[in-house]
């Protein structure tokens, strides 16, 4: 049972990084960025074969993390431009890195058409199992201290990011461009600069969760992105009266751990793993529909009162 | 300050739906000058303000802001020039953000941003004094979200937020006909003083005939495309709205729209 918990716990620590991406590019920016999908599979096919070929997983990480922004400065050209709308231009990138990552994976087998790489012989490759040794932890607790560490510090960043002079004017860019341009804000930049770092975070996730399960899978990504809103929105609504940049980032990573965690469990009770998209689409039907509601419900409240 | 030189734009060439907005505009800027703008729907005040500022590329023609080319600049790029007020409220503000984080964002019109602080203490304390100065009462909610305030209040911040890094233009384009008329009187008079305090060279669309009489040293009226009436000084102080009227219909050999009539 405790066991069934913290697995859960750690996964969701991991799966937050990818909704605090998705939260960079659905909220901030305003836009629904399905490069997503193919960018956590990119960070994980990106770690794995990294890791075949023996290169120090913290490296293996950051590597994926560039990829990962890479993926999201094409998904900007492509939206800045050359035109294309946003949500064409995530799922030209997503659809495209379908291919890559193959490509990428089979760079590690040398077989062409690898759509999957398992770390079963390279245990010691990963960050986790090193860093339980040093720690004298099982694997489960080193990841959720790991986790816990990494997600407080790209909090701190993120926290500092938006708040300085570019960050802001990424943040106004989501709200209002015409706004933006009129103030000297190059918004093509802001969008690109938003995307590249959503997708850079996704990608970390990917690296992660890649290296914590053990293997990457090219189909791994599909349904990534509802599962980040369903994240956003179980955060938003837990932490509904955050003001602070900072605690509204920190609902996200409750909001993903939550999931998470009655994901793991509704899993060991005996529903087929495969229902659990069904499972997670209809839970974030459910809470935008119900937030929606709820937003009509104050504004008749505050009609009435006044 | 600003010059237009036969300055040429049309919209949807070489389709069914063709508009030819402005047929060749030519208009001299000295500095300080306050240019109110009228004409009838579809005269191309708006355009020629659009034209400046960059929302679109221009077709012919030249358009010079203090002696500098900026007719192939981007949008983002003239803004470095531009005070900018628009007819929506919405537009000039964004609304999830603080009212001290918008200023802050046009206390940086034109300058590179950096990864440094979006916001320093000595900012907060200038933009309580500014604040103060419009007499709405926002310099005690600094951090308030924008989308709570009324049309009238983000006007009148959008208008000190255009002013923040003086402009060499401002550019007004019907920046008040979506508020009320006490809003909008209000809205007119704080333009006036932040035009006379910082000496700005201004362009002021208005449907208003009699606001663009009162305002101003300088109007100009517009048809078809191009500027058909220039008046200054003396001469410009002594117009009535009956005189206007007058001058439209014998100019373009068109009547006034309803709407112009009736403001």
């Amino acid at each position: 049972m405790l066991n069934l918990l913290l697995s859960g716990v750690t996964q969701g620590l991991i799966w937050a990084i990818l909704a605090l991406g998705v939260y960079l590019s659905y909220r901030i920016l305003d836009v629904a960025d399905l490069t997503c999908e193919g960018c956590i599979t990119l960070g994980a096919s990106v770690a794995a074969m990294l890791i075949w070929k023996e290169v120090n997983p913290v490296l293996g990480v950051v590597i994926a993390f560039l990829a990962g922004c890479l993926a999201g400065i094409i998904t900007g050209i492509l939206q800045t431009k050359l035109k294309i709308p946003p949500i064409l231009a995530g799922i030209l990138t997503m659809i495209s890195l379908y291919s890559i990552n193959i490509h990428i994976m089979s760079l590690a087998t040398g077989a062409s058409g690898t759509a999957n790489l398992s770390l079963l012989n390279f245990k010691n490759g990963t960050i986790f199992a090193p860093l339980s040794d040093l720690l004298g932890l099982n694997k489960t607790m080193t990841a959720l201290i790991l986790g816990i560490v990494i997600v407080v510090l790209i909090i701190a960043v993120m926290y500092w990011f938006f708040g300085t002079e570019i960050g802001s004017a990424i943040r106004a860019t989501g709200t209002n461009e015409k706004m933006c341009r009129a103030q000297g804000i190059n918004t093509d930049t802001t969008k690109i600069i938003g995307l590249a770092l959503s997708n850079g975070l996704i990608a970390t996730s990917g690296a992660l969760l890649c290296q914590y399960q053990g293997y990457s899978d090219v189909n791994m990504g599909v349904g990534s992105i509802v599962i980040g809103l369903a994240s956003i929105i179980i955060g938003e609504a837990i932490f509904m009266k955050a003001k602070n940049f900072a605690v509204k980032l920190s609902g996200i990573i409750v909001g993903s751990v939550l999931y998470r965690v009655v994901v793991t469990f509704v899993i060991a009770s005996g529903m087929p793993s495969t229902d659990l998209k069904l499972m997670t689409a209809v839970i974030v039907i459910v809470a935008l529909v119900l937030t929606s509601f709820a937003g009509k419900f104050k504004k008749k409240g505050a009609k009435t009162n006044a | 300050m600003l010059e237009l030189i036969d300055v040429k734009k049309t919209f949807n060439p070489g389709t069914i739906n063709a508009k030819k907005a402005l047929c060749g505009v030519d208009l001299h800027l000295n500095p300080g000058d306050f240019v109110t703008i009228i004409g009838g729907n579809g005269a191309g005040k708006s355009t020629t303000l659009n034209a400046i500022a960059g929302v679109w590329k221009i077709d012919s023609g030249k358009i010079k802001i203090d002696g500098i080319d900026v007719s192939k600049l981007p949008e983002h790029k003239r803004a470095k020039y531009l005070g900018r007020v628009f007819q929506d409220p919405m537009t000039g503000t964004a609304a999830t953000m603080e009212i001290q984080e918008n200023l802050a964002i046009a206390a940086r019109r034109g300058d590179h941003r950096t990864l440094r602080w979006g916001i320093t203490a000595k900012e907060r304390k200038e933009y309580r004094e500014l604040l103060a100065m419009l007499d709405l009462g926002l310099e005690d909610r600094m951090t308030s979200k924008v989308g709570l305030l009324s049309g009238g209040q983000r006007q009148a911040l959008t208008l000190l937020m255009a002013t923040l890094k003086q402009p060499k233009i401002l550019l007004l384009d019907e920046h008040t006909a979506a508020l009320d008329p006490k809003t909008a009187a209000k809205v007119l008079e704080i333009s006036d003083m932040l035009i006379a305090e910082n000496n700005l060279t201004a362009m002021m669309v208005t449907h208003n005939m009699r606001d663009a009489i009162a305002h101003g040293n300088r109007l100009i009226m517009m048809n078809a495309g191009k500027v058909i009436f220039d008046v200054s000084g003396e001469e410009k102080k002594k117009l009535t709205v009956d005189d206007l009227i007058q001058k439209f219909s014998q100019n373009s050999g068109d009547m006034l729209s309803d709407r112009a009539l009736l403001s």
